[in-house]
């Protein structure tokens, strides 16, 4: 977890690689009792969303995708939505006036201070992310949220899925 | 784009300047839908008590029924176990009524009767406690109450009545303060309430669009910190709750979380993450200065204080789950307190500080658990599955704390032996982060 404390004066230049495993070190814990749902699959997020960065012309128009997942005790970065990230950096970049705000969510097991914590990793990773693009880090501001906020209401796995979730707001 | 993006919310950090917010919302205080107590476990040890109507010397009725009042506290407490009305043998008014044998014959261990009068517009009550067993009375008392001070004297009595037999001082006439929440995305309504210990006189003292969490009475009563996201992020209030006056305390980048209020009343403790991730800080309240206390890359958050003000406890993930970490106020070392389970947090000390109040994890959910300070044997208090938020009674004897019903949140209370247990259901919305308030008598 240290990495977060000196990730941000790396260079640029580190690879998208490094930063993920990075990430990853972080050892978030949020309150899963049988360990199972870790292994979940966040089908049916990324369905429907698929239109992301990559499909833009040079960062000129914002992207339409402003919502990643993170699998369960996690800030890791999935590959599934690394485009979405280059999308929106590649924007970013093409508009340095441009500020977004990252929100940061955590689902709603454990408690509400201690997941204000984890949702303000999930949006630091994604900001890393956008800074090792070259993004920068004044056009970014995070809030974390925590568990409030639900994207979706219900205690199933399915809700904590997609609430498990860093937001885009331009 | 949000309203505050315009604003430069970094800027906002200097808000410093004790921006002293008089919204509208705040000067108006709604009546609310109060919270009813639904009994879900009661103790084997209870003591029985006999409470007999108070008899009205006055036309027609009374708007509360003082006695039942009394009961139901009583009964709230775990430790006693009222009689119910049907079995009560006779119905005196007067100690001078009473035939201890009758009593004895139930079963009741003490006898509360009493009368009410009307006097000039307000009541005059009269009550008294016998111990049956002993075949003496321990307690007599008049007092005067306006109409709508009825329920607050009964409180009263429920208090004198707990400490003549338990010895501990009463806390019925004690206030709770929970966020009530309801509707969802774009129509999420948020609001404070504060309300009777047993969930009557709710009152809403705070409404937002936006996220409310983590309210905290202060020392003496009058305040409450909290913390809500009515500025685009979060940020920590204190308002006090009866006028609703407030200042904004911090709002800096970054989390604005879990404030908790010295015994002294002079300080807050507060987790802030400005310089990059939650740590604790402890804010001199009358200067405004903020001491940092911790210095790592884990999560550290939900402080709170020894009763002697000479410690903190905190969460920390350092280890690679959050566990319960103590350190004095003035810095330095943090020693881990919790090793049973991988989840403990939301640390909260019994008023005595000998025993620690909890969040704990184990194979069926988040639990209320307690830990003794000095043996460190954890004690599991509480059964269903997403527990959290204890906060520990005056007196030490309950723990309110937010729980599920069905898919409702709710409040729920625990004794601290965890025999006896209650809840408060709410008939509109989610009622979650539950504070007990101080004696405030």
């Amino acid at each position: 977890m240290q990495i977060k404390t000196y990730a941000k004066t790396l260079a640029v230049a580190l690879s998208l690689a490094v930063v993920a495993g990075c990430s990853s070190s972080g050892g978030t814990q949020e309150g899963d009792m049988d360990g199972t749902s870790g292994s979940m699959s966040g089908q049916g997020m990324t369905s429907g969303q698929g239109t992301s960065g990559s499909q833009m012309g040079a960062g000129e128009q914002m992207p339409s995708v402003d919502t990643i997942y993170f699998a369960f005790d996690s800030e890791e970065i999935r590959p599934e939505f690394e485009s979405v990230l280059r999308g929106h950096a590649q924007y970013m970049m093409a508009n340095p006036n441009t500020n977004v705000t990252l929100q940061g969510y955590a689902d709603e097991r454990g408690t509400r201070e201690y997941n204000l914590g984890l949702g303000e990793r999930r949006a630091q990773a994604v900001e890393r992310y956008l800074t090792v693009q070259g993004v920068s880090p004044s056009q970014i501001q995070i809030v974390s949220y925590g568990e409030e906020r639900p994207a979706v209401q219900g205690h199933t796995e399915e809700a904590y899925a997609k609430n498990r979730r860093v937001v885009f707001s331009y | 784009m949000k309203r505050w993006m315009s604003q430069g919310w970094k800027t906002l950090a200097s808000g410093w300047l004790l921006a002293l917010t008089a919204m509208l919302c705040l000067t108006t205080t709604a009546q609310a839908q109060n919270l009813t107590i639904e009994i879900t476990r009661g103790s084997d040890q209870a003591t029985p008590i006999a409470v007999v109507p108070f008899e009205f010397g006055g036309q027609g009725g009374l708007p509360q029924d003082v006695a039942q009042i009394v009961s139901d506290d009583l009964e709230h407490s775990g430790q006693f176990s009222p009689l119910s009305r049907s079995s009560l043998v006779s119905l005196p008014s007067s100690s001078e009524d009473v035939f201890y044998d009758d009593w004895k014959r139930v079963d009741a261990r003490y006898l509360v009767v009493g009368k009410i009068e009307p006097q000039g517009g307000q009541y005059r009550i009269q009550y008294e406690l016998m111990d049956v067993l002993g075949g003496k009375r321990m307690l007599g008392e008049t007092l005067t109450s306006s109409s709508g001070d009825l329920r607050a004297s009964a409180h009263y009595i429920s208090d004198q009545i707990f400490e003549a037999i338990t010895g501990i001082r009463g806390a019925f006439s004690t206030r709770i303060v929970y966020v009530s929440a309801s509707g969802a995305g774009e129509n999420a309504r948020y609001a404070l309430y504060v309300a009777d210990a047993d969930g009557y006189n709710a009152q809403q003292v705070l409404s937002s669009d936006d996220p409310i969490l983590s309210p905290a009475w202060s020392p003496d009563g009058q305040k409450v910190a909290y913390v809500s996201f009515e500025s685009g992020n979060s940020a920590i209030y204190v308002q006090n709750a009866s006028t609703g006056e407030r200042v904004r305390l911090t709002s800096f980048p970054g989390i604005n979380g879990a404030p908790a209020w010295s015994p002294d009343g002079r300080k807050l403790a507060m987790s802030l993450s400005k310089d990059g991730q939650p740590e604790i800080y402890v804010m001199n309240l009358a200067t405004r200065q903020l001491t940092r206390l911790t210095n790592n890359s884990a999560i550290e958050t939900e402080p709170d204080w020894t009763p002697d003000g000479r410690t903190l406890i905190f969460t920390s993930d350092r280890s690679g789950a959050p566990q319960l970490y103590r350190m004095s106020a003035n810095g330095g070392q943090a020693e881990r307190v919790t090793f049973t389970g991988s989840y403990n947090s939301d640390g909260r000390f019994s008023p005595d500080g000998k025993t620690l109040f909890m969040v704990t994890r184990d194979d069926s959910g988040y639990h209320v658990a307690k830990q003794d300070m000095d043996t460190n044997r954890v004690t599991v208090l509480t059964d269903s599955q997403w527990d959290e938020s204890p906060s520990v009674a005056p007196n030490g004897t309950m723990i309110i704390f937010a729980t599920q019903q069905g898919a409702q949140g709710v409040l729920g209370a625990v004794s601290s032996d965890g025999r006896a247990s209650f809840r408060l259901p709410s008939t509109q919305g989610d009622v979650r982060e539950p504070a007990w308030s101080p004696f405030l008598n």
